[in-house]
């Protein structure tokens, strides 16, 4: 089963669930999708067994053979090639920033004169605490290819395991690319219209990639804001975390919130029944 | 004219909270929304919405189905696996290299503008907003980051306004790069925890990259202490200067309940601090 936990904006407290919840339960894998902030690790100080380059495809090309044509800078849809043709030289100049992968240009170089390159554009980490398998996906800095790391960071989960993903705030492919597969999808909010306006975003995208949801509200108070949008498009509130300055100073110490407040534990493994009970 | 970004790295430390006492303080300013995933300065601003414009994030693929023979050569050279087995393509998949359109032999690709969001030039009654929406799941939000900034700055020359201020998205990511790019002077707020501190590093790298000035606010110092002189040395040790810290406040969070910029929701000796603490970045 994979549970995956979104927010469509940042510092909600998505990581707070979600490294509640695998330390709630048994035979859990949690996998940090947040691949440009990727935060989990500061609370769980996991033993990193593993770490795995991730790669883009990107073109290189075979001076001999390249007649300066031009053609593969007139498919490259993401302008990531140019080509200059001077009198007796020239040059094709690659910029591997905006490069997708898409191979277009070594497909259909009329003179076959590129060919597949690697460049490192992120990296995964595989490791453990507690009996909790974790893997984390982290964008090297000034890369964009977001995506590309974290469906790769996805592929390493196990199958017979629960799957825990925190995924990225926002509403566009990162966030997508995390959510997308997941038996269910907890949307973790707070009771402002900064929460509910970006809560509306990502229930969309639930909604968009037919995974059922629920709702966590963090910072619970005056909820009435949340409840009703809850109660109008019937989605369940799975949780209520009250706004309390012991969780505050916990998480601001890198302290998971079921190891500073225990009872917390149980909470959590009814939150994952409950989960349970709607898919 | 000088181009100021909000940034933070992490979400949540209060961004647009700050972005909103900008918006009150200075005066002849463009204000920019770049968070373009999940934009929330109109909530504090209460804009009004003078134009609308189409934002074309560049192209989509569908099949043809009374052309296609289902030959598999798409799918072949897709690198995005966005056609699935009933040679369909799937828009969240599909990432507009065209690539499939070059190698069909029936024909059978259509490519058509992919309209990705929507982007507004707004009056505020603190100055002109120009901010965006993002559909969901729609890529390129870099490419609109930039053209946002581009309006901002014609915007700007035109009106002859003093500062340009913008609201940048979290993360570290395309959004951010384009945000960040020619920028004069980057204000990173954060606040006192461990993931805080790891994002704030982040962002000064990348402002390193990119040879850009940064100064840096800490919100809600006062939740953890250490964590806050922690934030210090390490900054401090990178060269650059925290230029305030502002305590965690119940009235910040009722002026964003409220939907008002916090300086002109209240009067306290947190607005004056916050007031002189913009007069140290401006």
């Amino acid at each position: 089963m994979v549970i995956s936990v979104a927010s469509g904006k940042g510092g909600t407290g998505k990581t707070t669930v979600v490294v509640s919840l695998a330390l709630s339960i048994e035979n859990s894998q949690l996998i940090d999708c947040d691949v440009e902030e990727p935060n989990v690790h500061l609370f769980l100080n996991p033993e990193i067994k593993q770490e795995l380059k991730v790669f883009s495809v990107v073109p290189e090309v075979d001076k001999e053979k390249c007649n300066l044509c031009g053609y593969c800078s007139t498919v490259c849809a993401y302008n990531a090639l140019s080509v200059i043709k001077l009198d007796s030289s020239g040059d094709v100049l690659l910029f591997p920033h905006l490069c997708h992968g898409c191979d277009g240009c070594i497909l259909l170089c009329p003179e076959k004169a590129m060919k597949p390159a690697h460049r490192g554009i992120g990296m995964i980490k595989i490791g453990s605490f507690e009996g909790i398998e974790f893997i984390e996906g982290r964008l090297n800095i000034s890369e964009v290819l977001a995506p590309k790391v974290i469906e790769e960071a996805k592929a390493y989960a196990k199958k017979d395991k629960i799957t825990i993903i925190d995924a990225p705030p926002g509403t566009s492919c990162p966030a997508v690319t995390a959510v997308k597969g997941s038996d269910f999808c907890i949307l973790v909010t707070e009771p402002t219209p900064f929460g509910l306006h970006d809560l509306e975003l990502a229930y969309e995208v639930t909604k968009a990639l037919n995974i059922k949801a629920g709702v966590i509200i963090n910072k619970s108070g005056d909820d009435a804001l949340i409840e009703d949008f809850c109660r109008k498009n019937k989605i369940p509130v799975l949780l209520k975390i009250p706004f309390h300055r012991k969780i505050a100073e916990a998480y601001s110490k890198g302290i998971p919130l079921i190891k500073a407040m225990p009872e917390y534990k149980e909470i959590f493994q009814r939150l994952y029944r409950d989960i349970r009970e709607i898919i | 004219m000088k181009e100021i970004l909000i940034i933070s790295g992490k979400g949540g430390t209060g961004k647009t909270f700050f972005t909103g006492c900008l918006a009150t303080s200075l005066n002849n300013k463009i204000l920019v929304d770049c968070d373009v995933d999940a934009a929330n300065l109109h909530l504090l601003l209460h804009p009004e919405i003078k134009q609308t414009y189409d934002f074309i994030g560049g192209k989509i693929a569908s099949i043809d189905e009374t052309r296609c023979i289902q030959c598999g050569a798409c799918k072949e050279v897709c690198k995005f696996n966005a056609i699935n087995d009933r040679f369909q393509v799937e828009d969240f998949s599909c990432e507009g290299c065209t690539i499939c359109s070059y190698v069909c032999p029936e024909k059978a690709i259509i490519l058509k503008d992919r309209i990705s969001g929507k982007y507004f030039l707004s009056e505020t009654k603190y100055g002109i907003l120009i901010h965006a929406r993002l559909g969901i799941a729609q890529e390129n939000s870099g490419k609109l980051v930039t053209k946002l900034r581009e309006i901002a700055k014609e915007t700007a020359q035109s009106e002859g306004a003093d500062y340009i201020v913008i609201d940048g998205p979290p993360g570290v990511g395309c959004p951010v790069m384009a945000s960040m790019t020619g920028v004069d002077l980057v204000v990173a707020v954060t606040e006192p925890t461990v993931s805080g501190m790891h994002d704030l590093s982040r962002v000064i790298e990348l402002s390193k990259h990119f040879n850009i000035p940064v100064k840096v606010v800490i919100n809600k110092y006062d939740l953890n202490t250490e964590m806050s002189s922690d934030i210090v040395k390490m900054v401090e040790s990178s060269g650059i200067e925290v230029c305030g810290k502002i305590p965690f406040s119940e009235d910040i969070l009722a002026s964003v309940k409220a939907g008002k910029p916090f300086l002109e929701f209240t009067k306290n000796s947190l607005t004056i601090e916050i007031e002189e603490l913009i007069d140290k970045i401006t």
